[in-house]
């Protein structure tokens, strides 16, 4: 991939608002298509699966991060190395439970909605960042990772913070994948 | 900075499946999704449009638009674009021989009538930040060989 263009700072801005702006116009198209907001949660879900399912290489090749030995581990590395890579932003993670398999991230910052200062009229369901959930649930799976992934609150719903729960499933049959040597 | 591919990575998952919406398999079918992610881009453009550095004066004159046309390129697609032409008359031909939303796809011409999916929101991109600027446009695409490309603006000055 070329280096962005020499100087101009600008630029640099102008794709991170092309990304944003464009993904703005995708939810107004969905709503425009789909009248309940479970439906466009769903879509969005489904399409970032699928960008998810191709970004994981993309990272990979990136951030040439090393083998995970936990789930706490790879939490980190999405909030930490990925988010961070690719949105700018460095989410906190919490866990949440014994078992240490579900954990949360908390957004402070989300440019996704940097331009958005409240959901639509008449949405007051719609998770307006689902592409998100699905993105990760997307890349975790093809890392054999079962994910549930979902917004647990959302600042445009009028929660205080906004937060995304991974919860890690049963690991997936690793011998399917696995090469033969 | 990686944001670029999260465009790039969203724009294909919008030709697939925007794209396929309609099940109709004929030319009115695929008018439709064509017109969608058209509109897609004219939306983003519009409010990019809005966020586009503004220390350049009005356009007044055509030297501005072409300009601005170069800028916008870079300014998206991180390069410049390989030739950009008028005649004098509201018409540029934007052409590149490389665009990088349509690399994804293969090289060869069976995938040829599939281009036109690519473009459709590009095309409207520009359309939507050429009308935030004052500017009512027509842009269409054509592709004779991939992943070569041109757009074909039309300006008329509004209003």
């Amino acid at each position: 991939m070329s280096r962005p263009a020499h100087g101009r700072p600008e630029y640099h801005k102008i794709n991170k608002d092309l990304f944003v702006l464009t993904y703005g116009a995708l939810v107004a198209q969905l709503c425009k298509d789909y009248e309940k907001d479970e439906d466009v949660n769903k879509y969005l879900d489904k399409m970032g699966y699928g960008i998810g399912t191709r970004l994981v290489e993309d990272f990979l090749a990136r951030s040439c991060v090393g083998r995970c030995h936990s789930y706490s581990e790879i939490t980190d590395i999405i909030a930490q190395v990925a988010f961070k890579m690719y949105l700018g932003i460095t989410p906190s993670v919490t866990c949440n439970n014994s078992s240490r398999n579900e954990f949360s991230l908390i957004l402070d910052k989300n440019p996704l909605v940097e331009f958005v200062e409240e959901l639509p009229a008449g949405r007051s369901s719609l998770c307006y960042c689902n592409l998100l959930c699905g993105i990760i649930r997307g890349a975790l799976e093809m890392v054999h990772l079962a994910a549930d992934v979902t917004f647990l609150q959302d600042r445009l719903k009028g929660d205080s913070v906004t937060e995304i729960g991974i919860t890690f499933l049963k690991k997936l049959d690793e011998k399917k994948y696995r090469r033969k040597k | 900075m990686a944001v670029v591919m999260l465009f790039q990575f969203l724009h294909a998952e919008m030709v697939a499946e925007l794209g396929a919406r309609d099940t109709d398999p004929g030319p009115g079918g695929q008018k439709r999704s064509l017109s969608v992610l058209e509109g897609t881009g004219f939306r983003a453009g519009q409010a990019l449009g809005d966020r586009l550095p503004r220390d350049t004066p009005a356009f007044r004159e055509e030297l501005d638009v072409l300009k601005f046309c170069k800028d916008l390129w870079v300014a998206v697609f991180q390069k410049q674009m390989d030739g950009l032409c008028t005649n004098h008359q509201g018409t540029y031909v934007l052409q590149d021989n490389s665009v990088p939303l349509l690399i994804p796809t293969a090289l060869g011409l069976q995938y040829l009538e599939d281009a036109p999916k690519f473009l459709a929101f590009t095309c409207g991109l520009l359309r939507g930040t050429l009308r935030t600027l004052g500017f009512q446009s027509l842009v269409t695409s054509s592709v004779a060989t991939l992943p070569a490309c041109k757009f074909q603006v039309v300006v008329r000055k509004s209003g």
